[in-house]
């Protein structure tokens, strides 16, 4: 090498791979207002659908006559399910096992359900037809308490499967029961509580939310009548399950389908199932000859597409005096609505919630959930956490610093003599989960000495003394979480959606002058995916990442793969995408050799260049490569330079994290201020340190939301009280506290480049470190635990009972 | 969330806009900023044939001096108060409530009249002009009148304002110079109405309350204001004793109701720490 030529090191950088802070590309056209979102979508002849909702939370439908909303000017088509059973559409599978009404057939059994659907030349003139079309009710007993829908006497919610026994996961006990799922030992349980020193026993409840993305649910469906296919544009973070199931619902062959996810305004879960507005959609473009779109309105959004969470936890310690657990049981109702709409790999009906064991080294552990319907929306997605992970780690959390309470233990303390210690990695959990890697001791460790936790403690503790002198009505309460995430769903002997495995892909294609596109299974919604896979493929490949296309989304082109949820596109389609890069390599390497008239083993790897062993200034670039595998392969080789990897990870991934908040409460007004909060993640190997705080910052906030003041909320007679922004909980930045950042990195041991997956983490791990700081203030008083969330009324009243107001 | 089609006037004087609600009757319905009526309107709770906005009359903006009294024109929008240099060393209380009110997008294009005059008990307002003695400006067919602000609200979006009537400009007596005054609301975020809010106005005399007015804003059908709590409080030094019989005056007479802000009980009392802390605030500023 001479002096002109960069070193390595310039050259890596130059690449802007892994590990680089890289601008997301993505935002080019997102600030400058130039997104394509669904709808941007406009077709010639387009027509507009609107859906009339049911008032009620339960009521059978006497009467139902459209005629004076078919006459209004405009509207070209109203459909209702009489009108959808002639093409056998009436019901839909659901992704858990279960069927749905597409339009209510017979009764309603959740308020907004969706009634009849107009089809009109306008916005404007649909949603006047909707106020005409006349629909009587005949009210019926509702039901919206999960803990009593398996009463003697409660309302039948499922008339349709009343004879049924057996459900989707075995035997139904009650006429509103879905499922019993069970994970853990139970005798091996019972016993250790039988001779634990200490127990504690909680009701905890996380309550119904909703995972509210900025933009909607909407479509545009297009049915070509000549060629017989269907062209279906939508916010999918799960385009080719939507193609598959579409097919399967349709009978429409699915090579007839085109599913394409254009640009996606935030998912969070809410955009991976199936929506009567979507098959409605469909069908009245295949009866109308013309494309259709339907948008939903924030109302429509909140109250009837994908709430998560509403599960009703019953939990169990068992403990040594001093402070070793030794057992854990938990025992939970969870409500999914009117219908199991939930979204789940389907052998999983409670999800991976037996991650409940959580950090910890618990030597037995057991858990029972029971599924029961009520007559509120169907959803239970994994609202920015993988499959009920954040109601697992909300709960064990929550029971953590119950029974370090009860111990007179504090919090960090007794979580580091308990949590996992770093050579007991691979690590099988009670509940049989084989938890990859980690170095928990050293993140909590790291998290107090950053928040210098002792300090916090003392002046805690001088201030509730001041409290308690009359001083300041002020207390201060000091949360700590420990979270494991399970993500990366899945490995396929473990996880499938409907039979289809829960594999991911990546095809790439070098260009002879050396750039190239990369197509991937997976669905940004604003995680910064074109940024960061071409990240990934700079350093595999040693091309810059500017010169890498990333494409999702269109089901014509991009091959099969399950979406973006649950944490796994890094997992698995990060994967995929190193795996296809390596594929690319070894090609190269071979034409670098042919061309070098050396042995492939003779070469060597050097950032961007395959390089002759001892004799550096020998080598051949990726893009000189790139163009030699269009011209000049050794004989017998296959021209070009492109791979495919469908990636079947052999495990999940474990991120993990450790995080501290501060908060000052106003007892009077139940105000809580968030003093400060420190987060801590480890998520492996760091793609790109801007977009993973990004993504931290985002699932804070959101977690903010949910602990502080969110609730998808019934009243007795099944109406939906938090259908607007005016009254659910959305923070906006003058609300959200500050964030700290902070990291680890243990990569993943299984993992082709050793990444975790991050996105989630925040969600899963903030939601339990807000709650713990607000029930930590109280804690002192005498209270173990305050139901979330912890707005102001709700606070207020628990200094209340605890007689703080004097 | 799509309004029903409306006939959409934007008549250029008072006197056109009340020719026009005349005309249109009970299908006719006056817009200001519309923070209230097209959010109705797109949930189809109201459906008017015809919206006479009102944003087109010059006659209806402004702030001015009258003597002891300032006028402000029903128009002028919540920006323009926090902005107005004559009500910032006048009537200070306005600022910091029109800064509490919604957040900085609506208060561009939300009016002052539009914020009075629609009977809203969640609005802010109304409970200040109460506590302040204001009246307001109302022409109608019958042409113009004068209605006190603590006569003015009869229950929720029910007040004196007879169909066709325009409110024109609200009356302000400027305080005495020296005053106190604190506006202290209660909110979960930004853009949230008060779970229940407190104004105090003023003035003291030797370390004692000369005078004293208190409004109470969303904690029953109509803002409130609290005159057996001020007379309590007249001729006290806001000693904790006296202060704390006339917060339990206050919470008397609020009857608020349970939402997501909280139950009734909740919102009362809440109704009594904000008046506390108001009058803490209001005193520290009073000169005298």
């Amino acid at each position: 090498m001479n002096d002109m030529t960069p070193s390595s090191a310039e050259r890596a950088a130059k690449l802007e791979g892994m590990g680089c802070k890289r601008k997301r590309v993505e935002d080019i056209r997102f600030v400058q207002g130039k997104g394509n979102y669904v709808d941007d979508v406009k077709l010639p002849g387009m027509l507009y659908g609107d859906l009339v909702r049911s008032p009620h939370g339960h009521a059978r439908i006497t009467r139902l006559d459209t005629t004076k909303a078919a006459a209004v000017p405009g509207v070209v088509a109203v459909l209702t399910a009489d009108v959808l059973k002639t093409v056998n559409l009436a019901w839909m599978p659901t992704l858990a096992g279960d069927v749905q009404m597409v339009l209510a057939d017979g009764k309603v059994l959740f308020q907004n359900q969706e009634v009849a659907f107009v089809v009109a030349e306008s916005r404007e003139a649909a949603a006047d037809a909707v106020g005409l079309v006349e629909v009587e009710y005949d009210p019926l007993p509702v039901n919206v308490d999960p803990l009593k829908a398996m009463a003697p006497d409660a309302p039948m919610i499922r008339e349709d499967i009343k004879d049924k026994t057996e459900g989707a996961h075995g035997k139904r006990k009650h006429y509103n029961h879905i499922f019993s799922w069970q994970a853990g030992d139970k005798a091996a349980t019972d016993a250790a509580f039988e001779k634990a020193d200490v127990k504690i026993k909680e009701f905890i409840v996380y309550p119904r939310v909703h995972p509210c993305p900025l933009e909607t649910c909407q479509c545009v469906a297009s049915f070509d009548k000549i060629k017989g296919e269907l062209t279906l544009w939508g916010t999918f973070q799960a385009p080719h399950v939507i193609r598959t199931v579409g097919s399967l619902i349709s009978k429409i062959p699915e090579h007839k389908i085109h599913v394409i996810a254009p640009d996606i305004g935030g998912g969070f879960g809410n955009k991976v199932g199936a929506y009567s507005g979507y098959i409605c959609s469909i069908v009245a473009s295949i009866v109308t000859g013309r494309p259709v779109k339907w948008t939903e309105d924030r109302i429509e959004n909140l109250s009837t597409t994908a709430f998560a969470r509403d599960f009703h936890m019953d939990v169990e310690i068992a403990c040594t005096k001093d402070g070793k657990v030794t057992g854990l049981r938990c025992y939970t109702i969870a409500d999914h609505g009117a219908f199991d709409a939930c979204a789940n790999a389907t052998k999983w009906p409670a999800g991976l919630f037996s991650i409940i064991s959580g950090s910890y080294d618990f030597p037995a552990a057991y858990c029972l959930v029971d599924g029961v319907y009520t007559n509120k929306a169907p959803g239970g997605v994994a609202y920015r956490c993988s499959f009920r992970v954040t109601e697992a780690a909300y709960c064990i959390e929550r029971a953590m610093d119950i029974m370090a309470q009860k111990l007179g233990m504090d919090a960090a303390e007794f979580r580091m003599k308990n949590l996992i210690r770093r050579e007991q990695f691979p690590y099988t959990s009670a509940f049989g989960w084989q938890y990859d890697s980690g170095d928990y001791q050293t993140a909590l460790k790291k998290a107090m000495e950053a928040t210098n936790y002792k300090r916090l403690r003392d002046e805690q503790k001088a201030k509730r003394e001041a409290f308690r002198r009359g001083e300041t009505r002020e207390l201060m309460g000091i949360g700590v979480a420990f979270f494991t995430e399970i993500v990366g769903a899945g490995p396929s002997r473990a996880c499938d959606i409907l039979g289809i495995a829960m594999f991911d892909s990546a095809e790439i294609r070098i260009h002879p002058t050396g750039s190239g596109i990369c197509r991937l299974g997976t669905k940004s919604q604003g995680q910064g995916h074109e940024t960061t896979y071409a990240q990934i493929i700079a350093t595999e490949l040693g091309l810059p990442a500017d010169t890498i296309t990333v494409e999702e989304g269109n089901t014509d082109t991009a091959p099969y793969g399950l979406g973006t949820y649950g944490s796994r596109s890094t997992p698995v389609s990060g994967a995929a995408t190193a795996m296809a890069c390596r594929k690319i390599k070894a090609k190269a390497q071979m034409i670098a050799a042919y061309m070098l008239e050396v042995h492939d083993d003779d070469l060597e790897w050097d950032v961007d260049r395959f390089r002759v062993k001892g004799n550096p200034e020998r080598f051949k670039t990726m893009t000189e490569l790139a163009w030699a595998a269009y011209h000049e392969v050794p004989p017998g080789m296959e021209p070009g330079l492109e791979a495919i990897n469908y990636y079947d990870p052999p495990n999940f991934t474990f991120p993990y994290g450790a995080y501290i908040c501060v908060v000052d409460i106003d007892v009077d007004t139940g105000m809580v201020k968030v003093r400060r909060f420190y987060a801590l993640d480890d998520c492996g190997t760091r793609i790109n340190p801007m977009i993973i705080e990004g993504q931290i910052h985002g699932g804070l906030t959101e977690a903010f939301g949910i602990a502080m003041g969110q609730e998808i909320h019934y009243d007795p007679d099944g109406n939906v009280t938090t259908a607007s922004f005016m009254d659910y909980f959305l923070p906006t930045a003058v609300e959200t506290p500050h964030w700290e950042t902070d990291w680890t990195e243990v990569p993943s041991p299984h993992h082709p480049i050793g990444a975790k997956g991050v996105g989630e983490s925040p969600n899963v791990g903030g939601v339990p470190c807000f709650s713990n700081a607000v029930n930590d203030a109280f804690s002192f008083f005498g209270s173990t635990h305050i139901q979330m969330p912890h707005d102001h009324w709700r606070v207020w009243t628990a200094a209340e009972e605890l007689g703080l107001h004097g | 969330m799509i309004p029903g089609s409306f006939e959409y006037h934007r008549p250029s004087s008072v006197q056109e806009a009340i020719g026009l609600l005349a005309k249109l009757g009970d299908d006719g319905r006056a817009i200001a900023g519309g923070h209230t009526l097209i959010p109705m309107m797109k949930l189809r709770l109201a459906t008017p044939a015809h919206l006479v906005d009102l944003s087109g009359i010059a006659d209806l903006k402004g702030i001015r001096a009258d003597g002891s009294d300032i006028v402000i024109g029903a128009m002028t929008t919540q920006h323009e108060l926090i902005g107005s240099d004559l009500l910032a060393s006048n009537i200070p209380i306005l600022r910091e409530t029109s800064l509490q009110v919604a957040d900085p997008q609506v208060r561009y294009v939300g009016t002052l009249g539009g914020n009075v005059a629609n009977g809203d008990p969640g609005n802010d307002m109304p409970a200040v002009m109460m506590c302040l003695g204001a009246s307001y400006h109302v022409m109608g067919k019958g042409g113009e009148r004068r209605v006190a602000a603590r006569e003015f609200y009869q229950g929720a979006y029910f007040t004196a304002l007879e169909d066709g009537d325009v409110l024109t400009a609200i009356r302000i007596p400027v305080p005495p110079a020296g005053h106190g005054y604190a506006y202290e609301k209660l909110k979960r975020k930004i853009g949230d109405y008060a779970t229940a809010a407190a104004a105090v106005v003023l003035t003291m005399s030797g370390g004692k309350v000369a005078d004293c007015s208190i409004g109470l804003t969303n904690v029953a059908e109509t803002p409130l204001w609290a005159e057996e709590a001020a007379k309590i409080l007249n001729g006290s030094s806001l000693d904790a004793a006296t202060v704390k019989r006339a917060v339990a005056a206050a919470e008397a007479i609020t009857a608020p109701a349970a939402d997501a802000r909280g139950p009734a009980a909740y919102r009362t009392k809440m109704a009594g720490v904000m008046l506390a802390r108001a009058l803490a605030r209001a005193k520290s500023k009073a000169r005298g």
